[in-house]
């Protein structure tokens, strides 16, 4: 004997997405999937509407957490009880813009400075380095997570995942990542 | 039916060889890991490593996807040989100045960014032009791969213009980076049947058409880091055919010893 399987009506979605909406991120526990905008939709696919269709986006291609963040969604389908997939869509690509601002406020909480808005790139999109001072270069401030100061300095450009770099607060002293926008 | 087994392959040729060059270059750069100059700096390579790996991994997965057979994106990587692999040789040369097969060499950081950079000035334009690709997976991909690029170019650029208007030592060094790598970027503007076939089915994009655009780029780059913009002229390879340096079957061994020795094996 089989138990009857749940026919995917909105409030089977609204069900499956209340729980979906509380995943959080692996590397960042502090921001869930939907927030980080990496959840994209929940919804009954086009080809069987027996089954929930969860769509993904990946951040960076490299991504490590990817895998674990659709292991994650499988568990919660699973734990449902609920028939479904995973799709991952690339298109539109996935940018730090999509972030919500509680996500950034919870990423400031956490210690890591959230990503400013992403910059327009140059034409051509090649960028000619410049060695000029900090203040003199046409980018946001980055606001130290713990005093607030943007008086702060890049120490390097990649940091502990694909997506931070390590900066330092100059007032404070304190080290911490940057999300960078993407 | 052979109209449309032909369109297929077309893609599989021209996403095979840009996930290879992705490949490629992140298992050189790998080399790097634990050993690099300063720990931001081994970071930045791991890091960029990581984002040709998830590069190459989505045009393998896509390649699969349109073969339909048994293959994932492991089989390209690790059970294909050398001669089967379609990526640029300028990005399977040793970060080194000119060596054979296994003769020992110090890593050089100059070769292994003058390389960089000279492979993402390219990839900046030609994935920005993909995005147009009339194959919408690959244009996607190169929607995602594009931020990433820039991203490389950048570090890449800083670390040229920093070594070569540095001191003498590294003046000297990054130059002969440059001399020694420059000739191998005249693979890039070659096209092989595969590219014109791909370019043709608006699939892929005339490389020749970026070369301004590229030469801008490094022409203003170098002039910046003070160094000469060496000739490209020479041999020109033909890694996209299948025909490798010595090293290339080097660095696909070690790459590939563990899917090989275990096959199959899951964790």
């Amino acid at each position: 004997m089989t138990a009857a399987l749940p026919t995917v009506d909105e409030a089977l979605l609204e069900r499956v997405r209340a729980a979906l909406e509380a995943l959080t991120d692996p590397e960042i526990p502090v921001v869930t999937l939907a927030d980080m905008g990496i959840l994209r939709d929940v919804r009954a696919a086009a080809d069987d509407p027996a089954q929930v269709e969860v769509i993904l986006t990946p951040t960076y291609s490299g991504c490590p957490a990817m895998a674990q963040i659709e292991d994650d969604v499988r568990a919660t389908l699973q734990r449902l009880g609920v028939p479904g997939r995973v799709v991952t869509q690339l298109a539109p690509a996935w940018t730090t813009d999509w972030m919500s601002e509680a996500a950034r406020a919870e990423l400031r909480a956490y210690g890591i400075a959230p990503p400013g808005r992403c910059a327009a790139p140059a034409v051509g999109g090649a960028q000619v380095l410049r060695f000029v001072p900090r203040a003199a270069a046409d980018e946001e401030a980055v606001a130290c997570p713990r005093c607030g100061s943007t008086h702060t300095r890049e120490v390097s450009r990649f940091g502990s995942t694909a997506c931070k770099a390590l900066w330092q607060c100059l007032d404070c002293r304190e080290p911490f990542d940057h999300f960078k926008p993407h | 039916m052979d109209a449309v087994a032909t369109e297929t392959d077309v893609r599989i040729d021209y996403l095979l060889h840009l996930g290879d060059n992705a490949l490629v270059l992140a298992q050189r750069n790998c080399q790097w890991c634990g050993v690099g100059p300063v720990l931001e700096e081994d970071l930045a390579l791991a890091n960029q490593s990581l984002d040709l790996i998830g590069q190459a991994r989505l045009l393998y997965q896509e390649v699969a996807r349109l073969e339909g057979g048994e293959a994932t994106e492991d089989t390209y990587a690790y059970w294909r040989d050398a001669h089967q692999f379609r990526n640029y040789v300028l990005l399977e040369l040793p970060a080194s100045l000119p060596r054979v097969g296994y003769a020992q060499g110090d890593m050089d950081w100059g070769v292994t960014l003058a390389r960089n950079f000279l492979y993402s000035a390219l990839m900046v334009p030609l994935w920005d032009a993909l995005q147009a690709s009339r194959h919408e997976p690959l244009a996607a991909i190169a929607a995602k791969s594009l931020k990433e690029a820039r991203y490389h170019l950048r570090h890449a650029s800083e670390w040229v213009v920093r070594l070569g208007d540095g001191t003498e030592e590294s003046h000297a060094r990054m130059q002969a980076a440059f001399d020694h790598l420059m000739p191998y970027t005249q693979e890039f503007w070659t096209a092989s049947d595969f590219e014109r076939a791909a370019v043709q089915a608006g699939v892929g994009v005339d490389v020749a058409g970026l070369r301004d655009a590229w030469r801008a780029t490094v022409a203003a780059t170098l002039q910046e880091a003070t160094l000469r913009l060496p000739s490209d002229e020479g041999y020109v390879p033909q890694g996209k055919t299948g025909l490798h340096s010595e090293h290339l079957s080097h660095l696909l061994a070690e790459m590939q010893s563990v899917a090989r020795a275990h096959p199959g094996a899951q964790w």
